[in-house]
């Protein structure tokens, strides 16, 4: 995972306007803005307003229905760890609460040492549970070691950024 | 020199137990021994609890190694297991595995066995079969060939996909549009994500059928963002499917155009309902539409369009490629055809079952899944994704069937089957029935916006042992309101799993179970 850039104007704009002819463009320009900065700044939602013809509201209010998106500089790494049932079948739920316990980190509590660890609700992998994505990677089988081995992964890396 | 040929699968199933690393061992390994040696990554068997599962190319075909972790490699070449020698991993050969020769695999055909992003691997397996013989035929003749095969689509609602077709084909409009609906966030399902990886020509085929059928000249793939290796292949597969001109300008003759975008949703589980999909779609929140009018005649930019899933699109290509009555012939009732069904939660053997209708729950659970994984008693099992119903183990001899399961209080939603041993405990599931459904609740109307988020505090309630008999009483109530009164599935099923755990665990329920905790 590279350094994320400071928020850019004219590449924001560059972003926008080459989705913009799309039919439905606003979640691609979106996801776009968050890939390359890591979140959507705020100063974006006037912007594609002009650019799509719509109003900043609008843009807003589909900014803040998805979970995906933040509005936030991230202050680190992510774990995304799965809570849903067939995970917890395999003792998801546990395994969680060891992990704040030992770790001091609450899950979908924000930032802790430079690494948030969210709920995500199934990443596919129902068979091989507890599982969880980072950087793109998939964990599966983790267990309290295999957890712990991706949250310190995550800590070093949230701080060399 | 020979080469070596691996086949290693690039299934999330098998990277999230280290096939890559696998990969690199293999590689590092052979280096070492002057070995010359070709990785090929494909899909996954669906034998989840045998990955990372690796075949080596032989005189006598490919044969399977399973699981192997990077330090099982060097025995491998040691103890010549490539060279027919034996070895504690050894499988023989996949196809002739038990689990794999009691399915009748039709979506599934190819996957596993095929390079995915190999157009002549696809082709070589009756690839674009379907689609050839569909171009030779008038719009009207596929819809009636899928009519004819009896599928009902494989979201969920089990409504009948040619009728469906039909709508869309007979709609008058300027333009319409084909949806593929890939936003698999059922918890326990992860088929449609094995064919984006597995198979993703095979989707690209289906919806080029549907698009001739209904006369559309845009599609769209809308895969949840939980996917990424899903997302990278299929964007990669549209690329070479478009090259090779099987879809795009004049995919189906002069002036008949075909363009097929693939979209990434953001973590809104709401989104796999048809209309808050189409919501999406058009860049706005994914508030769910009141139906009527119906997609099929008022969809994406209010036009005509078929939204179909991921299962349903997949089935397409076999049943124009052998007829629809070939398709028929497998299945009980009506319910036709195959159900890609998985298997997954506290499970001995987990992965992907394509089967005929017909089948019962245990030769799933007990024949194909072995029990649990943790050795102890099955209790219960949730059918169909978290709007599904709990079923306690005395059920299992139910047919999978989508009316048989609806007679018996369940259903069959994406073919998910959840397995869970004696220690869960069904309260606490139906509190998390009740917090999911208020977290993905679009918020659009107040049975399901309000009526969840009451619903887990009353669980709550009855878990601390507070006043349980009326509480009991309210939530029941409070189900009757979501049920009836919900705008769309989410809230109207939010009661499936919540009244079903009750109503078979009510022991769970009592004040005396919660005792223990509480203290």
């Amino acid at each position: 995972m590279e350094k994320l850039p400071a928020w850019d104007e004219p590449r924001a704009r560059a972003l926008i306007h080459a989705k913009s002819d799309l039919e439905g463009p606003l979640l691609p320009i979106l996801h776009d803005l968050q890939e390359t900065f890591g979140y959507v700044d705020p100063r974006a939602v006037a912007i594609i307003a002009g650019a799509l013809n719509i109003s900043r509201a609008e843009v807003f209010g589909t900014l803040s229905f998805y979970k995906d998106f933040k509005k936030q500089k991230p202050l680190g790494r992510t774990i995304k760890l799965c809570l849903a049932e067939a995970c917890q079948a395999r003792g998801a739920d546990a395994l969680a609460d060891r992990f704040e316990q030992n770790t001091g980190c609450k899950i979908d509590g924000g930032y802790h040492e430079g690494v948030e660890v969210e709920t995500v609700y199934c990443l596919g992998n129902c068979a091989l549970g507890p599982n969880a994505l980072y950087d793109g990677e998939i964990f599966g089988a983790l267990t309290d070691e295999s957890l712990a081995a991706l949250h310190a992964r995550a800590r070093r890396e949230g701080a060399a950024s | 020199m020979t080469t070596l040929t691996v086949y290693i699968p690039a299934d999330a199933a098998a990277l999230s137990l280290g096939a890559d690393r696998v990969a690199t061992a293999l590689r590092h390994e052979a280096q070492a021994r002057g070995i010359a040696l070709d990785i090929k990554r494909v899909g996954s068997h669906g034998m989840f609890w045998l990955e990372p599962l690796i075949e080596i190319e032989t005189l006598k075909g490919r044969i399977g190694f399973g699981p192997v972790r990077p330090e099982d490699v060097p025995s491998l070449f040691e103890s010549n297991a490539f060279a027919g020698g034996e070895h504690p991993l050894k499988l023989g050969h996949v196809a002739d595995m038990v689990w794999m020769l009691r399915q009748q695999r039709l979506s599934f055909a190819r996957i596993g066995i095929v390079d995915p992003l190999s157009l002549d691997d696809y082709l070589q397996k009756d690839g674009f079969k379907g689609l050839r013989k569909a171009l030779q035929m008038s719009p009207a003749e596929v819809v009636a060939e899928v009519h004819a095969s009896g599928l009902r689509g494989r979201g969920g609602a089990g409504f009948p996909t040619g009728v469906k077709w039909k709508t869309v084909h007979d709609a008058q409009a300027d333009r319409k549009y084909v949806i593929c609906n890939a936003d698999e966030g059922d918890s326990g399902t992860f088929a449609d994500r094995m064919i984006f990886e597995g198979d993703p020509f095979m989707l690209i085929e289906g919806m080029a059928i549907g698009a001739y059928a209904v006369g559309a000249d845009k599609g769209f793939i809308y895969l949840r963002s939980e996917y990424p290796h899903a997302a990278k292949v299929m964007a990669r597969a549209i690329e070479l499917a478009e090259q090779a001109g099987w879809i795009g300008d004049n995919a189906f003759g002069p002036g008949k155009h075909f363009h097929l975008e693939q979209r990434i949703g953001a973590g809104a589980y709401i989104c796999g309902e048809e209309t808050a999909l189409i919501e999406s779609l058009e860049g706005k929140r994914a508030l769910v539409r009141a139906k009527p009018p119906i997609p099929a005649l008022h969809g994406l930019f209010g036009r005509p369009t078929l939204v179909n899933n991921v299962l349903s699109f997949a089935a397409v290509p076999f049943i124009l490629a052998e007829g629809g009555q070939a398709y028929a012939d497998f299945g009980s009732g009506r319910s036709r055809g195959t159900l890609p069904v998985q298997l997954a939660g506290n499970i001995k053997r987990g992965g992907l079952i394509e089967l005929a209708f017909g089948i019962t729950l245990r030769e799933i659970v007990e024949g194909f899944g072995g029990g649990t994984a943790s050795g102890r008693p099955i209790r219960a099992i949730q059918i169909g994704g978290p709007l599904g119903a709990y079923i306690t183990e005395s059920q299992l001899d139910l047919e999978m069937d989508y009316e048989v399961l609806a007679a018996n209080g369940a259903m069959l939603g994406h073919g998910g089957i959840v397995v869970f041993d004696d220690s869960v405990d069904m309260a606490k599931m139906a509190k998390f029935a009740m917090r999911f459904g208020a977290e993905e609740s679009c918020g659009k109307c107040t049975p399901c916006r309000i009526g969840a988020t009451r619903g887990g505090e009353v669980v709550q309630k009855i878990i601390e042992g507070e006043r349980v008999a009326q509480n009991i009483a309210l939530l029941r109530d409070l189900c009757d309101v979501m049920t009836a009164g919900s705008l769309c599935a989410h809230g109207g099923l939010i009661p499936n799993p919540v009244l079903s755990a009750l109503n078979r665990f009510p022991e769970d329920f009592a004040p005396a179970a919660h005792k223990n905790a509480a203290e």
